[in-house]
């Protein structure tokens, strides 16, 4: 038997216009509210079309008007049966100072093993270093460290002029663009089973331990931490917590001890996954201007005391924002 | 419920017990899609290039210092933001036709956009996408690892036009007509597969060899005659091809005259 189709669609028509515009808008206005009544009438408007769908895929052979219907029911069907929370205008400010080191704190076993795959790498390297300082070459392929520390220190001091002047800026940027770049790769890596962030989690601790045995062994220990200390103790924790989120993707891809599917894993994880590289973005922006604008200078510009001092205050407070702040506050943005 | 029932093709059951398929993009499209993509990122690379050279008469360092930032935020945020902003299209993916969506069908989630596009960094190792493209090749939905881990999948979006049935034969006069009674006999007695087969000889007959276009007219006509038998004065003149026509044309064109 068949359906009288034109019969059909000037009978039905009208309804799938109406469902169309209603669509049409939600598509537009992202924030259109309905009120109960257009709600009812647009689930009505839904439940019409689906009806239709099945009567004309099983009582007509119009391709056209099944596909159209198919799309239009299709539309319908994401807005309705979506029953995840629409997230709410989001607050920069909250997100930073609550969100973030919640979401940090809740996988802290995944930063812990990031922390101790960089020490393993750092122990590697130092070690390599020591036993064979000829190893500098492939352990350290920066061009300013190929030089004995103690020759860079001695330049650095007696340097009169200003190496960044009037490049500071790009210096800067290209610092945070770079690092954010190796932080995101490090979290898509998680997409390799974990063995990518394994991989370069461990190489930046082997160039970290090989840098920092080098100048500790020729006596540079107080340069070394003037050096590194303002912008490392953001920047390798930083990088840390991207080990973290490319942890959090190995581990929801492996999925073991949980009989949830890989859809749902992941569908639990994704706003974390999101806030995590929020978070260490921001943290990479602090590090390159603090690199590009204070790192870079040596005594007798600004003394390494003073340095020093500022690298510790920074770590404290780091480490103060990630293990207190949002602390005792509901994890309303946290996914469960 | 969602099931891929071919490799191109991911069908959704919904639980008013209606189902529709979802039309798979595969790499090619999609890879054809990020090249215009790719071109609008250099594009925008050269615009912010031009102003900032222009703000670099100022001051240099401040100009690049933006530049290498604006070419940052163009190349990841463009993926984010159109596909936000356009529910799931790119302008590459607008021109191919092309739209992400939820693997299950629901609304797009800013998290999901975030992810997949994050993760576009493991997809297009070592050189334009090769892994993305394997992967998405060997998926059964078509997803490379970012839309994996998104629960995305990247469709063929279908033409939103409402259907028009006046291509058959528009102002031509048909005979059956006259006899409403048969028509709706017809519509009784014939079914679903028998209508379709009708409808597409009609639509496809200039495609078909001459001689073929003959014999399987005859034979449409035959089974039609078979089924439902119009008076003698109904099909004088007419060729087995007009006949299957006028029977299309009871089933599938929209009423001209209102009273019938």
């Amino acid at each position: 038997m068949l359906i009288d189709v034109p019969r059909f669609i000037e009978s039905e028509g009208p309804y799938w216009k109406e469902l169309e515009d209603c669509l049409r808008r939600l598509e537009i206005q992202q924030d259109w509210k309905m009120d109960l009544t257009d709600l009812k009438r647009f689930h009505y408007l839904y439940e019409r079309a689906s009806s239709d769908l099945a009567k004309i895929s099983t009582f007509a052979a119009e391709k056209e008007i099944r596909r159209y219907l198919e799309t239009l029911v299709a539309r319908a069907y994401g807005e309705i049966h979506e029953a995840r929370l629409r997230p709410h205008r989001f607050s920069p400010l909250r997100w930073f100072f609550r969100t973030f080191p919640q979401t940090f704190r809740k996988y802290s076993r995944a930063f812990a093993l990031s922390c101790l795959l960089t020490l393993a790498g750092a122990a590697f390297g130092g070690l390599a270093i020591s036993f064979d300082p000829g190893a500098k070459e492939v352990l350290m392929p920066f061009s300013q460290l190929q030089m004995s520390p103690s020759e860079r220190v001695k330049m650095e001091e007696e340097n009169k002029t200003d190496r960044l002047q009037g490049v500071k800026a790009s210096f800067s940027t290209n610092l945070m663009t770079h690092n954010t770049k190796v932080s995101l790769l490090t979290l898509a890596m998680g997409m390799t089973f974990g063995v990518g962030v394994i991989v370069l989690l461990f190489y930046n601790g082997v160039i970290l331990g090989a840098v920092c045995l080098d100048y500790i062994l020729a006596g540079e220990t107080k340069f070394l931490l003037g050096w590194l200390l303002p912008h490392g103790v953001v920047e390798i924790p930083a990088i840390l917590i991207a080990g973290q989120a490319g942890f959090l993707v190995a581990k929801t891809l492996i999925g073991s001890g949980t009989r949830n599917t890989l859809r749902m894993r992941f569908r639990m994880v994704s706003s974390d996954l999101v806030t995590l590289a929020g978070g260490f973005s921001c943290l990479l922006i602090w590090a390159g201007i603090i690199e590009a604008f204070l790192s870079q200078y040596h005594e007798p510009v600004i003394p390494y005391s003073a340095k020093i001092a500022f690298g510790l205050i920074e770590f404290l407070l780091l480490v103060l924002f990630l293990s207190r702040s949002g602390k005792g506050v509901p994890e309303a943005n946290v996914s469960k | 419920m969602y099931q891929s029932s071919r490799t191109n093709v991911l069908v959704i059951r919904t639980p008013e017990g209606i189902s529709f398929p979802l039309l798979l993009a595969g790499p090619v499209a999609r890879f054809l899609a990020w090249i215009i993509d790719a071109a609008c990122i250099t594009v925008g690379a050269i615009v912010a290039r031009f102003v900032f050279t222009l703000v670099g008469f100022v001051n240099e360092d401040f100009a690049g210092a933006l530049f290498v930032l604006c070419f940052f935020l163009i190349s990841v945020g463009y993926p984010i933001l159109t596909e936000w902003r356009w529910r799931g299209q790119t302008i590459g993916k607008r021109l191919f036709r092309l739209r992400v969506m939820d693997v299950q069908g629901l609304r797009l989630q800013f998290s999901q956009i975030m992810i997949r596009n994050l993760l576009r960094f493991v997809d297009s190792l070592p050189i334009l996408y090769t892994i993305g493209g394997i992967v998405c090749f060997f998926s059964k939905r078509a997803q490379r690892l970012g839309d994996l881990a998104a629960n995305t999948i990247v469709v063929r979006d279908l033409y939103l036009q409402e259907p028009d049935l006046h291509q058959v034969l528009a102002g031509k006069y048909n005979s059956f007509r006259e006899y409403p009674h048969l028509a709706a006999r017809i519509r009784q007695r014939l079914s679903v597969e028998e209508a379709g087969i009708a409808l597409q000889s009609i639509l496809r007959r200039e495609t078909l060899d001459p001689v073929a276009r003959i014999d399987l007219f005859q034979q449409i006509a035959a089974h039609l005659k078979s089924v439902v038998e119009f008076p003698q004065e109904a099909v004088e003149g007419l060729t087995d091809e007009q006949y299957v026509r006028n029977v299309v044309d009871l089933l599938f064109q929209k009423r001209t005259n209102p009273s019938l």
